[in-house]
């Protein structure tokens, strides 16, 4: 019997593979980004921007949110599975499980959309 | 160590459940773990703190966006001690998610999975990160 059913596609390597993609997008953006700071070091506000004014970049941060979405859902997944288990918990231990990955779930989708505000300005 | 991990779960990616009674072939608690399980362990809660510290960095993101003011707010709020070490603490813990993130993609192509190669790319993880944590500490200040 399958007991499992809270991973991101059913298929651990699926799974598996979505969240190495993810990774490189995510350091991928940090180096940017952290890299434009630390070579603007006086940077100024029309400057800032101007840079998320520009279609890429506003791309660029969106499919970074939605990586961190599926990155951090995979990641917490498998915390959550490995120690809010059984052994730690017991037999019921999907009621300790499961509220915290519903908690997880709705504080990245909540990132998501308040990325999507910020960045478009809403 | 990754994998290790999952496998010595009892509810891990290649463990379903069938027999609730289904012995624990190597429980973890118990035993002394390499320097590489420690690496590990700390690319977890790294991961656990970035996901919290996320909700700063966009909340600095939306103050920088929103208007010239904003901009200037976000940035006498960067003077402060408290606000700096914030920043500095969601800088060191992506530094090292991101440093153990890409030893763990080279190992997923088979380069440090050894036992001593492992034990050495646990090594560089942690002296690269400390190298990177104490510059972007400076940058910080």
């Amino acid at each position: 019997m399958v007991t499992n059913i809270t991973n991101l596609s059913r298929s651990g390597l699926y799974d598996w593979m979505l969240q190495r993609l993810t990774a490189i997008i995510l350091g991928a953006y940090s180096v940017f980004l952290l890299g434009y700071l630390v070579a603007n070091p006086d940077l100024q506000f029309t400057q800032w921007a101007e840079l998320f004014d520009q279609t890429w970049v506003k791309i660029f941060s969106l499919l970074t949110l939605i990586s961190i979405l599926a990155h951090a859902w995979v990641g917490m997944w498998t915390i959550t599975t490995d120690y809010l288990n059984d052994r730690t918990f017991g037999s019921k231990s999907v009621l300790v499980r499961f509220p915290v990955q519903v908690v997880c779930f709705i504080a990245l989708f909540s990132y998501v959309v308040w990325g999507v505000q910020i960045l478009w300005g809403l | 160590m990754f994998l290790l991990i999952l496998l010595c779960t009892p509810s891990g990616v290649g463990a379903k459940r069938v027999n609730s009674k289904r012995p624990v072939n190597l429980d973890i608690t118990t035993i002394k773990l390499p320097l590489p399980a420690y690496t590990s362990i700390l690319h977890r809660i790294s991961g656990i703190i970035l996901f919290v510290g996320l909700g700063f960095l966009l909340y600095g993101l939306e103050l920088s966006l929103t208007s010239e003011e904003a901009f200037g707010s976000l940035k006498s709020l960067l003077l402060s001690p408290l606000v700096k070490f914030i920043v500095w603490g969601i800088l060191s813990v992506l530094i090292y998610h991101f440093v153990a993130g890409v030893k763990h993609l080279l190992m997923d192509v088979d380069i440090g999975d050894g036992k001593e190669s492992g034990k050495f790319g646990a090594i560089v993880t942690l002296v690269l990160s400390v190298v990177l944590i104490i510059l972007a500490g400076v940058w910080v200040w």
